[in-house]
């Protein structure tokens, strides 16, 4: 993988939103809560991330680091 | 591998009170990180509003000071008038600054103050429960407007940006949105060229920024992002309105 | 230190000036147009200080807590309908802990009213006037020098305290002319307050705000603000007294009032009354103490005043039942004459039996 990504689960408010947007289909919502009750993004297992960020540009929460290569 | 993105370091470490999808965060968190990559954190004083950005000094890591409703842009005034070295920017929702704070606005713009005023235009007022705000569209059902904005009762969408262009003392203002990723990074770019026409001291600078407000809109974050681009760009048209920041004589 | 003519509102300007005011915003009102045209004249044109005639008194107000935030000293002006307009500012200011001086050259009301003097904003400025639990405090100037020397402590004052000051002035005093000395020369440039808002550089970043969704902690804050007031109220009171050894009646008046009152217990003395005046100078703190102490040994009082009787309140209040207190007031902008008052307090003396003896 060219990149990876780490969401703080606990900053995380089940918008979609990165889920959404991602191009490559990395993110789902899990079906885990965090502490406020939201059903957290998580990565697909087996996936693919190219390191663009697009998940953390418009993650509203500031719940994801991206790494790349 | 490296970390090619963090949170920015003028942004506490903490989880936003803001509704899931709310463009108030995102906004807060480009602001930040333009506040790090201008070098703004020791100069800054932002100006946050009543409604649900009062607590924007929880975020951003910065000198603020809360303003009575409507009154950012006199406050502003009378911060940099004073102590004209010191960054100070206003941070105004629909209602702050189109309706009660409309006249402190457009003067502030006339006299050309060295300021910069982020607008966040949700269409409707956040924070009270989702009243009718200036910007509400016409037909668009709020609390106040249960029926839909009539336009003939109850005004049109008042569109800010093109009047404050039309006033001398205005050196930059752009129309940007919060509704996806080529939006997010134009205005971020929008906010930046604002942010540098204070620096460079050529007058009144907005950037005006279309805002989800999933909760009182009634839709899904992403529903509600996907309406600021499928409808209320066609009212509140996205792009720069004035760039006078070339130009010596910026009123 | 020579003396020169110069107008009520003028003088202030000047006094302000060399308080070492640095900011004034202010808009057009008659009767203190002098004023914001003498800080137009004379604060715009000096280096580092800023004259804005803003587009509206409330904008104003606003303009005023933005330069408190960044430390300097500032100073606003209005009459009556257009200090209304600042309540809302007050109220803030008030609450955030930053000093100001607002100067409030009172007209005849309610509504637009007259241009002509009255005292009919006392309540007003010694309750606050906004919104909220809290005070400012009131000074009543009563001649042009007074109005001179009382800005000049009103910036003070609102340094050492952290809180906005009212000079509480009226259309007469702003546009007489009297011979008036400037005891103190304009600073070079004071330094910025140490709690001044500028930007974060080598500290941890501050909040002013007045917002709370800890109704306890708002309650401190007016714990901690009336605390504050109480030492305000015992170190800071200030009045007069005019021939009070061994008046019977004590006129209680102050501001423009109180000045022609004076002429009026100088004939009433010429007809043997034996009448004197307590002439507060805080309004607020109001000379409560003073006039209770009055009262053990004088039994009655005349309260004057260019309104429907306001101060009269807090005359009854610091007397407690313990002497009486009549009333004579003027007001819409009607200009008692010190005949008028002569005959006032002769009218008390006698109905109250103060004549001969006792």
């Amino acid at each position: 993988m060219k990149g990876y990504i780490e969401i703080d689960r606990e900053y995380c408010k089940g918008c979609e939103l990165c889920a959404l947007f991602c191009p490559k289909g990395f993110i789902v919502v899990s079906d885990k809560l965090n502490a406020n009750g939201y059903r957290v993004a998580a990565c697909v297992k087996d996936g693919e991330c190219s390191g663009c960020a697009i998940c953390a540009l418009v993650c509203p929460e500031v719940a994801i680091e991206v790494y790349r290569d | 591998m490296k970390k090619i993105y963090a949170r920015p370091s003028s942004l506490k470490k903490a989880v936003f009170h803001y509704c899931p999808g709310c463009g108030h965060s995102v906004v807060h968190r480009i602001i930040a990180e333009l506040i790090d990559e201008m070098n703004l954190r020791d100069v800054a004083v932002g100006i946050p509003p009543p409604g649900c950005a009062v607590f924007t000094y929880n975020y951003l890591d910065i000198d603020m000071a809360e303003s009575a409703h409507g009154r950012g842009a006199a406050v502003a005034t009378g911060l940099k008038r004073a102590s004209p070295e010191t960054f100070v920017f206003t941070y105004q929702g629909d209602g702050d600054l189109a309706a009660i704070g409309t006249a402190e606005t457009i003067h502030a713009a006339n006299r050309g103050e060295n300021i910069t005023a982020i607008f966040i235009n949700n269409a409707v007022y956040g924070m009270t429960g989702g009243q009718m705000a200036p910007t509400t569209l016409s037909g668009q059902k709020t609390t106040t407007t249960p029926l839909g904005r009539d336009d003939r009762l109850e005004g049109y969408p008042l569109k800010m940006s093109e009047i404050l262009a039309l006033v001398r003392g205005s050196a930059y203002i752009e129309r940007v949105a919060v509704s996806s990723p080529s939006n997010i990074k134009k205005a971020k770019k929008a906010i930046h060229k604002a942010f540098q026409a204070q620096l460079d001291g050529v007058g009144f600078s907005m950037v005006e920024i279309l805002s989800p407000c999933p909760t009182n809109w009634k839709m899904s974050p992403a529903e509600a992002w996907k309406w600021i681009d499928d409808v209320m760009v066609k009212e509140f048209p996205l792009g720069v309105i004035l760039d006078r920041t070339g130009v010596e004589d910026a009123g | 230190m020579t003396k020169v003519l110069m107008d009520g509102n003028s003088a202030i300007g000047e006094a302000a000036i060399r308080a070492g005011c640095q900011c004034y915003f202010g808009y057009p009102i008659t009767p203190q147009n002098e004023l914001t045209e003498y800080m137009a004249a004379h604060l715009g044109r000096k280096k580092g200080c800023t004259f804005i005639q803003a587009e509206s008194e409330l904008a104003a107000i606003n303009m005023v807590f933005g330069a408190s935030l960044a430390g300097v000293r500032v100073m606003t002006s209005s009459s009556s309908p257009g200090i209304s307009l600042k309540q809302e500012g007050i109220s803030y200011l008030a609450a955030c802990e930053l000093p100001a001086v607002i100067v409030n050259m009172s007209r005849g009301g309610p509504g637009l009213g007259s241009i002509a003097a009255a005292q009919s904003d006392y309540h007003q400025a010694t309750r606050g006037g906004g919104h909220g639990d809290y005070r400012t405090i009131v000074l009543g100037p009563s001649s042009v020098q007074e109005l001179a020397d009382l800005t000049h402590k009103a910036f003070d004052l609102a340094d050492k305290y952290k809180v906005p000051v009212m000079i509480l002035g009226d259309g007469v005093l702003g546009q007489m002319m009297e011979p008036v000395e400037f005891k103190y020369e304009a600073p070079e440039k004071l330094p910025v307050r140490e709690d001044a808002l500028r930007g974060a550089r080598g500290r941890p970043s501050r909040i002013v705000k007045t917002f709370t969704s800890n109704p306890a902690s708002l309650e401190e804050l007016n714990w901690s603000l009336f605390r504050r007031y109480e030492i305000i109220k015992r170190d800071e009171v200030a009045f007069d007294t005019f021939m009070i050894d061994d008046a019977k009646l004590v006129v209680v008046a102050f501001g423009i009032a109180a000045r022609i009152a004076r002429g009026a217990i100088k004939n009433a003395r010429k007809e043997g009354l034996k009448v004197g005046m307590l002439r507060p100078i805080t309004l607020w703190p109001f000379p409560a103490e003073a006039i209770k102490q009055l009262a053990k040994k004088k039994k009655y009082f005349l309260d004057i005043e260019m309104n429907m009787g306001q101060m009269l309140e807090d005359v009854k209040l610091s007397l407690n039942g313990s002497a009486e207190v009549s009333f004579y007031g003027r007001t819409g902008g009607v200009i008692p004459t010190p005949a008028e008052l002569q005959r006032a307090i002769s009218r008390v003396y006698y109905q109250k039996g103060l004549k001969g003896g006792k």
